[in-house]
């Protein structure tokens, strides 16, 4: 695990993504409504900062970037698939479904890579995160295909673990 | 700007479908875990859609429609995990058909126990 | 463009007919907070859907923050049946 940013890293980081955000709550650009968004957000910042991130602007790469935006896509494409089956599933009139818990190790340490990784599992093909220990997640599967733990892997948490690698460790 | 009439138009028919699957699932699983599986896929997709195919028919409101849509990909998929979750807690079990396949949570979280009294 | 919109509604309203009998029938508390789950994402759907129909803005607005006060009444039912409230 790599150490902490600074914290002048941090409280910018927070401070900009708050106002982000405000900019697009109110999807105005009336300087009253700027200035107000810079007050709130800087006293927002001023609180939050120390759990908001533990990266700061170090996440902010190109490398990165373009890995985040790849993952986007993957995303995507596994969201359509996933809706696609559930469809088939259920106008199915025989229900064809073998469900189950099983147990999917990741190799991620941070915190946060391990909720996007539980978020997009929970989002694509036949598969819900039920709980995550340590680095153990727990999933529910539509139609389990084995339990072991290498199955597990590959069937469903390969594809998005690849790219989350290269974002955060 | 016919084009993006027909790319709204679109979306929103894609995502009536996935809505009505939607409720046709929560309808037809046979319990819980299955449910939220239907319910939240294709509902979260359903509404994405239509939401963004009203954005692109209406391009002054893109951003807030992308904002409901961005706020709805990571609110829905945590709260059916948050629910499932609780629910386990709860003491109610999935259903099996294959007898052989255990619930690996329920034995992680007898260990878990059991180190704890020791 | 008028019958387009209508039948787009009366799928979606089919399958919220689905949702609502799973919600009275459930048989746990957990199976309706799901049908709940899954109408509300529908009325989120369709509320935007009426902002571009009657062209008001301030539905999104409705949408936006009824998709939020649900998140949240969700979690706080999931709190509750895990029993740490």
């Amino acid at each position: 695990m790599k150490k902490e940013s600074s914290k002048i890293s941090k409280f910018f980081y927070t401070w900009i993504f708050l106002f982000v955000l405000w900019m697009a709550f109110t999807t105005s650009l009336d300087i009253a409504e700027l200035i107000a968004g810079v007050f709130i957000s800087f006293i927002i910042s001023l609180f939050t900062y120390k759990f908001f991130t533990t990266t700061g602007f170090s996440i902010l790469t190109p490398k990165k970037i373009f890995y985040f935006i790849k993952y986007l896509f993957v995303f995507i494409i596994e969201l359509i698939k996933a809706n696609f089956d559930v469809a088939r599933i259920v106008i199915n009139p025989k229900l064809p479904i073998n469900p189950g818990i099983v147990e999917v190790e990741s190799k991620l340490t941070s915190d946060f890579a391990k909720m996007i990784l539980a978020n997009s599992i929970t989002l694509t093909p036949g598969t819900l995160t039920v709980d995550i220990i340590d680095n153990k997640l727990f999933v529910h599967w539509l139609y389990v295909k084995g339990t072991d733990t290498e199955t597990t892997y590959n069937e469903i948490a390969k594809t998005f673990e690849d790219i989350l690698i290269k974002i955060y460790e | 700007m016919q084009i993006f009439d027909y790319i709204g138009y679109f979306l929103i028919s894609v995502g009536a479908i996935f809505l009505f699957l939607g409720g046709l699932g929560v309808f037809r699983m046979p319990d819980f875990y299955t449910r939220v599986q239907a319910g939240t896929k294709a509902s979260t997709l359903g509404a994405m859609s239509i939401i963004l195919g009203v954005g692109v028919l209406q391009p002054e409101w893109f951003v807030k429609t992308l904002v409901i849509v961005i706020f709805l990909a990571i609110a829905n998929p945590l709260s059916s995990h948050a629910l499932a979750r609780g629910t386990h807690k709860a003491h109610q079990k999935p259903i099996v058909k294959d007898e052989k396949i255990e619930d690996a949570y329920e034995i992680a979280e007898h260990k878990a126990e059991e180190k704890n009294i020791k | 463009m008028d019958l387009f919109f209508i039948i787009i509604i009366s799928i979606i309203s089919l399958g919220a007919l689905f949702g609502l009998i799973r919600f009275i029938k459930g048989p746990t508390t957990s199976d309706r907070v799901v049908a709940l789950d899954t109408l509300s994402a529908m009325l989120i759907a369709v509320l935007v859907l009426l902002a571009f129909i009657f062209d008001r803005y301030i539905y999104i607005d409705v949408s936006l923050i009824y998709a939020v006060l649900g998140f949240i009444g969700i979690i706080t039912i999931a709190r509750y049946l895990e029993g740490g409230i």
